[in-house]
């Protein structure tokens, strides 16, 4: 049946060849009307209603109480809005912030960096309890962290009598703040490491000792700067729920007004005594520091894949 | 005889080190987060047995902890739902905006839960956006245990997406491939191909998402209207208790919850293991 | 079942991965297609199965227009070249998963579908493993159940996508003994892509070669071999001693030399002979050659023993192999004279 080369001539659907000038001589070929469907795609209706649900669920969860912050933090208008910022007791929530995020970022990174020394470069029995025990506050409601300092260092707690003897503040005072945050924050930097680290091996370490170099700059030089993209990315996570700390700070913070609160708790003060439009202004501002730090994040991942 | 080999040898024995940094590891651990952990067991073992089981079985602990987990269970089950058609829309098709989309799927994680409580609350108060609207209609939803749904809804979005995300994206192509020239149907092959590949990581999403559910504190207080037996969570019971000076109670119910959360941990990482084995990767 | 290809035309952007392509599969035949990474070969294969589609051409299976149908309406058992087993379930759910995959009104009994599976499985000799896990399998055995499945359709046609590419040699080459044999039993069209030559001379009734998008030759794997038509099939298959010559007039010269062989009615201008080695005979210098080497190097122990020879002076020293008898003794600087017995020429490219 050489009539096999029957290219079926459809008035309605001649395709223009691709060299006009061949067009003469080849003879129309029919551009079959079948469905473009893949192996593995869905139905039409299926891809709209997957995707307008989809659409629709995020919208109404995220963008639209994102939307909301900061529509109520303006909603008194821009003047109001920067007194609300400027106002003392907030500067001085800030200041704390700050400080609070400074203080458990800095400790985590450096235990980070310690723990996932020990952990990623070496094999030893019972690796996997200790790295399940340091994922331990990730799994705790922020509430018992802050419960279990007080139960510490609280004034009925074990060491009060102690602390109130020597004049030691930790309980309603920074020192307080900053453990609970430490706890909440802990497994952060050293979760970012470890996989990191036990997947670069020990072969370039290695090659450094035999050139000679010390413990400590083989580390500095060679260990560090392998990982620096993951260490930043642990303290960018670090940061931003060290910043907004809420229950275990609420626990153990004394709630004070221009002493013991962070800006959450602030946000909390604020919103509580109804002036709502100077809470959403404060909350706009951790809520700019969570767009910032997924900003971040998407450029530092690409940075990880690569490393 | 050196720590390190007495533990069982390590890796190199040229890298320096190892004794320093797990002494370290382990001190700072201990000081941090075990000693202080500790310290809740021991406060609780101050209550007789009796006194301990009057306080998580006292009539507003109950209903605290049933709240709690009731409501959380029941979120991740509405993530895990919500949470693979967003993941399945995220991974298989383009439509505009996509990418921003899948980049605000993190925004539940990195908003700090006091700015995700007031925002709640406010949308779904009577006079908000969405509370405005459904109040005619005798639906209110914040402060009712409604309202706390919402906000643990919020806060478990990303567990399921991004646990799942992954699986999705590195699924052979050829596998259904080969069930669509074996002759099955779309329906077919999602369900009896790709389901059961993606199902440890759907479990894994759904197990972290209650357990963060369960523990959560300041996206719901503000959205829960607080009442004792009705819209009161466990979380707040302590605070509330810890106030009072009555501390070992406090610690009875934070050990619950604290062996609670232990054992959905252990949960997790069980799944971990069998997803690792199923599909040769980490969720 | 017939299959033909009319004009195929399929481009990844710029590229044309294929480039109107026109065949013809024979029913029952085992077909080969054969050539380099990037030939098309497994785009070809793909838009058969349904897995893609042309930009331009047709595929006919019968007669009938196949490209109107999905994958799962055209009746072909694809194999693919990593198996594509679902690993969680069975070695026999695998292979049942076509038949109960089938709408209801089509689809057989349970007793049905268990007798067809357990026939296919002692088909391919793993009935043993019916219970197992793909993970349970070794590489061999995997591909062996990825055609069980595919068989378990009745398909029209087999198609194999390098289906003992991630296997290793032995394996390999059992394999390629059995599906010749299984095709010599069950007559199915097959065809199947490979850019290993060995397999496709072995195994294929007929071979088409393909480079760049187009088809270069298609023909028994005799006629390839012996009577390589365009010079990408004559380097590509078996082996090959390139000359680089100049036509002038009915003389065909080597190194300003004429050597003594028709031209083979190739037009004036520069061009390449191509011979198989063991198709050019070596001479002591003192016989009737016009073509002349020193030898360089003598290599090999046994009967493959292999002579290099240079030809030509500085610069343009070209130096081939040849296969040398046992008969024969060489001695390195010695100078012999060659005689091609059957060559092919080619002009050169532009």
């Amino acid at each position: 049946m050489t009539a096999l080369l029957v290219t079926a001539v459809d008035e309605n659907a001649s395709l223009a060849p691709p060299n006009g000038g061949a067009a003469a001589t080849r003879p129309a070929i029919r551009r079959t009307g079948r469905r473009r469907a893949d192996a593995r795609s869905d139905p039409a209706w299926v891809r709209w209603l997957v995707t307008s649900l989809a659409v629709i669920f995020l919208g109404l969860f995220i963008v639209l109480p994102l939307i909301c912050v900061f529509n109520q933090a303006f909603s008194k208008g821009i003047e109001a809005y920067v007194a609300a910022l400027r106002d003392p007791d907030t500067l001085s929530a800030i200041r704390l912030t700050l400080i609070v995020a400074a203080i458990s970022v800095t400790s985590n990174a450096v235990f980070g960096v310690i723990g996932a020394w020990a952990i990623g470069k070496f094999d030893f029995r019972g690796k996997n309890l200790l790295i399940t025990l340091i994922e331990i506050p990730f799994s705790v409601s922020p509430v018992i962290a802050g419960l279990v300092f007080v139960l510490l260092f609280g004034l009925q707690g074990y060491f009060g009598s102690w602390l109130v003897a020597h004049d030691i503040k930790i309980i309603f005072a920074l020192p307080g703040i900053a453990l609970a945050t430490i706890f909440v924050t802990f497994p952060f930097v050293v979760r970012e490491l470890i996989p990191l680290m036990q997947q670069q091996g020990t072969e370039e370490e290695e090659a450094a000792l035999s050139l000679g170099a010390s413990g400590l700059k083989t580390f500095l030089r060679v260990t560090l700067p392998n990982v620096k993209w993951a260490l930043l990315y642990g303290i960018l996570l670090c940061n931003a729920r060290a910043m907004g700390e809420f229950g275990a700070v609420s626990v153990v913070s004394g709630h004070v007004r221009g002493e013991t609160n962070t800006m959450p708790l602030q946000i909390e003060s604020l919103y509580d005594s109804y002036q709502f439009a100077a809470a959403f202004a404060v909350a706009s501002l951790l809520a700019l520091l969570a767009l910032v730090t997924l900003v971040l994040k998407v450029i530092l991942e690409d940075r990880l894949v690569e490393e | 005889m050196s720590i390190a080999t007495r533990l069982g040898g390590h890796r190199s024995g040229v890298i320096p080190g190892f004794g320093i940094t797990l002494g370290t590891t382990l001190l700072w651990l201990g000081l941090v987060v075990l000693i202080p952990l500790a310290a809740l067991f021991v406060k609780t073992a101050e209550l007789s047995f009796d006194q301990f089981v009057a306080v998580i079985t006292s009539r507003r602990a109950l209903h605290a902890f049933a709240l709690s987990f009731g409501l959380s269970l029941a979120a991740a089950f509405a993530n895990l739902v919500f949470g693979s058609i967003v993941v399945w829309a995220l991974v298989r098709y383009r439509f505009p905006g996509r990418r921003i989309f899948d980049a605000i799927v993190d925004i539940p994680f990195a908003l700090p839960t006091a700015v995700a409580g007031i925002a709640l609350t406010t949308l779904y108060a009577d006079s908000g956006w969405i509370g405005g609207l459904l109040a005619p209609l005798g639906i209110r939803i914040a402060f009712t245990p409604l309202g706390i749904f919402v906000a643990l809804v919020f806060i478990g979005l990303p567990f399921v997406v991004r646990t799942v995300q992954p699986v999705l994206e590195d699924l052979d192509e050829e596998l259904e491939e080969a069930s669509a020239s074996l002759g099955a149907g779309r329906w077919m092959t999602v369900r009896r191909v790709v389901l059961p590949s993606v199902v440890p990581a759907l479990l894994t999403g759904f197990t972290l998402a209650f357990a963060r559910a369960v523990g959560e504190y300041g996206s719901v207080i503000f959205i829960a209207g607080n009442l004792p037996n009705y819209s009161e969570i466990a979380p707040l019971l302590i605070v509330i208790r810890l106030q009072e000076f009555h501390y070992a109670d406090a610690t009875a119910i934070a050990v619950v919850m604290l062996v609670a959360s232990l054992v959905v941990l252990f949960l997790i990482n069980a799944l971990q293991h069998w997803s690792e084995l199923r599909t040769g990767r980490r969720p | 079942m017939k299959i033909s290809v009319v004009d195929v035309v399929k481009r990844f952007g710029d590229f044309a991965a294929l480039d109107h392509v026109r065949l013809e599969v024979r029913s029952g035949e085992l077909l080969a297609l054969l050539g380099p990474s990037g030939s098309g070969k497994t785009t070809l294969l793909r838009i058969v199965a349904g897995l893609d589609w042309p930009d331009e051409g047709q595929v006919q299976f019968d007669g009938e227009d196949a490209l109107s149908r999905p994958v799962g309406e055209r009746h072909v058992g694809f194999v693919f070249q990593h198996y594509a087993l679902f690993r969680h379930m069975t070695v026999f759910e695998n292979v049942a998963f076509g038949l109960r995959a089938k709408p209801r009104n089509e689809r057989p009994s349970e007793p049905e579908i268990r007798r067809r599976v357990e026939k296919l499985l002692d088909l391919v000799q793993l009935g043993w493993l019916a219970k197992r896990y793909p993970t349970q399998l070794s590489g061999g055995q995997r591909q062996r159940i990825a055609l069980a499945r595919a068989l378990a359709i009745e398909p029209r046609v087999l198609l194999l996508d390098e289906p003992f590419g991630s296997l290793d040699a032995k394996v390999r080459k059992d394999l390629r003994r059995w599906l010749r044999n299984l095709h010599n039993e069950i007559h199915v069209t097959s065809i199947f892509v490979t850019h290993d030559q060995e397999e496709a001379l072995e195994v294929a009734d007929r071979i088409v070669v393909m480079d760049k998008g187009r088809i270069e030759q298609t023909g028994t794997p005799q006629q390839v071999y012996d009577h390589p038509q365009t010079r990408f099939v004559h380097e590509f298959i078996g082996e090959s001693i390139v000359l680089p010559v100049v036509i002038a007039g009915s003389e065909v010269q080597f190194a300003g030399r004429p050597i003594g062989i028709d031209p083979q009615g190739i037009a004036d201008g520069a061009a390449t002979l191509f011979a198989r080695p063991f198709n050019i005979t070596v001479l002591p210098a003192s016989a009737e050659a016009d073509l002349k080497g020193v030898v360089k190097r003598i290599h090999g122990i046994g009967a493959a023993r292999r002579v290099e020879i240079a030809l030509g002076g500085e610069p343009e020293q070209t130096i081939i192999e040849v296969d040398a008898l046992r008969s024969q003794q060489w001695r390195v600087g010695q100078v012999v004279g060659l005689r091609p017995e059957q060559y092919r020429l080619f002009p050169s490219r532009a």
